[in-house]
């Protein structure tokens, strides 16, 4: 299949690969996808607690338009509000890496794992919160 | 040598012409170049001869007599000649055929086809190795079955069957017994009359000569197998293909298949495997959680099919640019499912995903499979870098526990 300069650029030299610690309070992760359907992603962000997505890894299992839309997605983040990348719709990484209709998937894949990530992250803060406060209940 | 890229291992979806097939073919062309049909001047005598020569030379190298060779368009129009023209001769005899899971799409489309004219499919299972069992195949003949396809070698694993035991059931029961011969042609030894075969596709462009040409064996005598012809017009080719014939594309035929024989005793084929165990030796050692697809035993000798676990076929193939492979991972195709050939053998869908096919060649190099290999570990640890799946992996966790959230 011939593929996008761009997209190519992004599965020969994917920004952002690798792993956080997916037990530390300001990770959130996201994996989605199953090998049997031929892709998986995982996709982390370090998220100060102003909100702020401070950093972004990602690893994943696929062909080269998933590799690329992984990869474009860490570097859409970087910088960005939760609010902001909470907009970013698989749309966006589709035009932007111009993929062709049977890899459309890839792309709605990655906005999955950035949302799967970043309710991971508002998950553990409201446990941690919820784990702060427990003293005002029952007495 | 200095190696040109990409380096082609892709040659079970093709090889390119031999040099002494273009020299062969090409005076058919210019000077050569009469209609075998003209019986009253010398340029249709001479392209009658070259017809006849190659005839001959294809004949040889499947131990037939040339009468039993009908020339076509190639291996899809002979799958399609010997079953249409099966089932429409015998149809008031029987109904129902015999064939497997793992034919190529010109089989297996061409039984849907049959099967919404009224014929009965029987698809057999293959083991994990991609084998049938002779056994199976005695076990489906029914009264009423008139025909048995299975293919000889597979294009995808390689895996070569017991067409000989096959064939001799199909003889015994008075079954008609066809088989797709196109992969194994020039790479191992094939006799239609030792092995039961009462016909058989060929192609050209797997043997080094060019596509658009093909052959279909049709057995004439003990028992003589009788066909419908799918095209009608001039009565060419024993009125079982109409159609003024190719001359340059059946001489070339012809050569290919002259030097296919050649490649059986010349040492080509020892070299073919050697390479290919050269590809296999230098994969192993270099890298983990390697899966062979297909039996090791009963092998093309210019095969190799491999599960790269953790990494996507068409990431591999992106990543690799520089070699020319298949892969059965479902990315590459349009279907978005991946190969059924694999999937019938009960490999794991997930390995699935991972193969890549090699296919050695004729011109093929030692210094390219120690390119293939080099090229190959570097990639695979990078894609297994970056695989999540890699990593759960080395961290003990068992995939097939995971929850997975599918999409």
């Amino acid at each position: 299949m011939a593929y996008d300069n761009k997209l190519i650029d992004h599965y020969e030299n994917p920004r952002n690969v690798g792993s956080m610690d997916k037990n530390a309070a300001d990770v959130g992760t996201g994996v989605v996808g199953a090998p049997a359907c031929g892709d998986v992603m995982k996709l982390q962000l370090k998220i100060s607690d102003e909100g702020i997505i401070e950093d972004a890894r990602f690893k994943t299992f696929g062909c080269g338009s998933a590799i690329a839309s992984s990869s474009l997605v860490t570097e859409m983040v970087k910088g960005r509000t939760i609010g902001e990348a909470m907009k970013i719709q698989n749309s966006h990484i589709a035009e932007e890496l111009k993929l062709p209709p049977v890899k459309i998937h890839c792309s709605v894949l990655a906005e999955d794992a950035l949302k799967a990530a970043i309710n991971d992250y508002l998950k553990k803060k409201q446990a941690a919160a919820e784990a702060a406060a427990p003293a005002t209940v029952a007495e | 040598m200095a190696l040109k890229f990409p380096i082609y291992l892709d040659n079970h979806a093709t090889t390119p012409c031999d040099p002494r097939v273009v020299d062969a073919m090409l005076p058919y062309l210019t000077e050569i170049f009469g209609n075998a049909g003209s019986r009253n001047h010398a340029y249709g005598w001479k392209a009658q001869e070259a017809i006849e020569r190659a005839r001959e030379q294809v004949a040889a190298l499947i131990g037939a007599d040339p009468k039993e060779i009908v020339f076509t368009s190639g291996a899809t129009e002979s799958d399609n000649l010997a079953l249409l023209g099966v089932a429409k001769f015998y149809a008031d005899k029987g109904r129902h055929i015999i064939t497997s899971q793992i034919e190529h799409k010109a089989i297996l489309d061409t039984a849907h086809h049959l099967e919404k004219e009224g014929f009965e499919f029987t698809y057999l299972p293959v083991d994990k190795e991609g084998r049938i069992d002779p056994q199976q195949v005695a076990d489906a003949i029914r009264p009423d079955t008139i025909l048995c396809s299975i293919m000889w070698a597979n294009n995808e694993i390689g895996t070569v069957q017991d067409i000989t035991a096959i064939g001799a059931i199909c003889r015994s029961k008075g079954v008609i017994f066809h088989t797709d011969a196109v992969q194994g042609l020039g790479r191992i030894p094939f006799d239609v009359n030792s092995m039961n075969v009462d016909l058989a596709s060929i192609s050209a462009h797997k043997i080094y000569g060019p596509k658009g040409i093909g052959a279909l064996y049709v057995r004439r005598a003990r028992p003589r197998i009788r066909l419908e012809p799918m095209f009608h017009g001039g009565g060419q080719e024993r009125g079982l293909r109409s159609g003024t014939q190719p001359v340059q594309q059946i001489v070339a035929l012809g050569k290919a298949a002259e030097l296919a024989k050649d490649a059986l005793t010349n040492g080509e084929i020892e070299k073919t495997r050697a390479l290919r165990d050269r590809l296999w030796a230098g994969l192993q050692a270099n890298l983990d959680e390697l899966y062979l697809n297909g039996s090791w035993e009963h092998r093309l000798p210019n095969n190799l099919n491999v599960s790269f676990a953790y990494c996507e076929g068409e990431a591999i193939m992106m990543a690799i640019k520089n070699l020319a492979v298949s892969s059965g991972s479902a990315c590459t195709s349009s279907s978005l499912e991946p190969s059924y050939v694999l999937r019938a053998m009960g490999v794991d869908v997930e390995l699935a995903h991972t193969s890549i096919r090699f296919g050695i060649g004729r011109f093929t190099t030692e210094e390219e499979i120690d390119y293939a290999v080099v090229l190959l570990t570097e990639k695979i640890r990078w894609l297994r870098e970056m695989s999540p799946l890699y990593e759960m992996v080395k961290e003990g966790v068992d995939l097939k526990s995971v929850q997975w959230v599918a999409h």
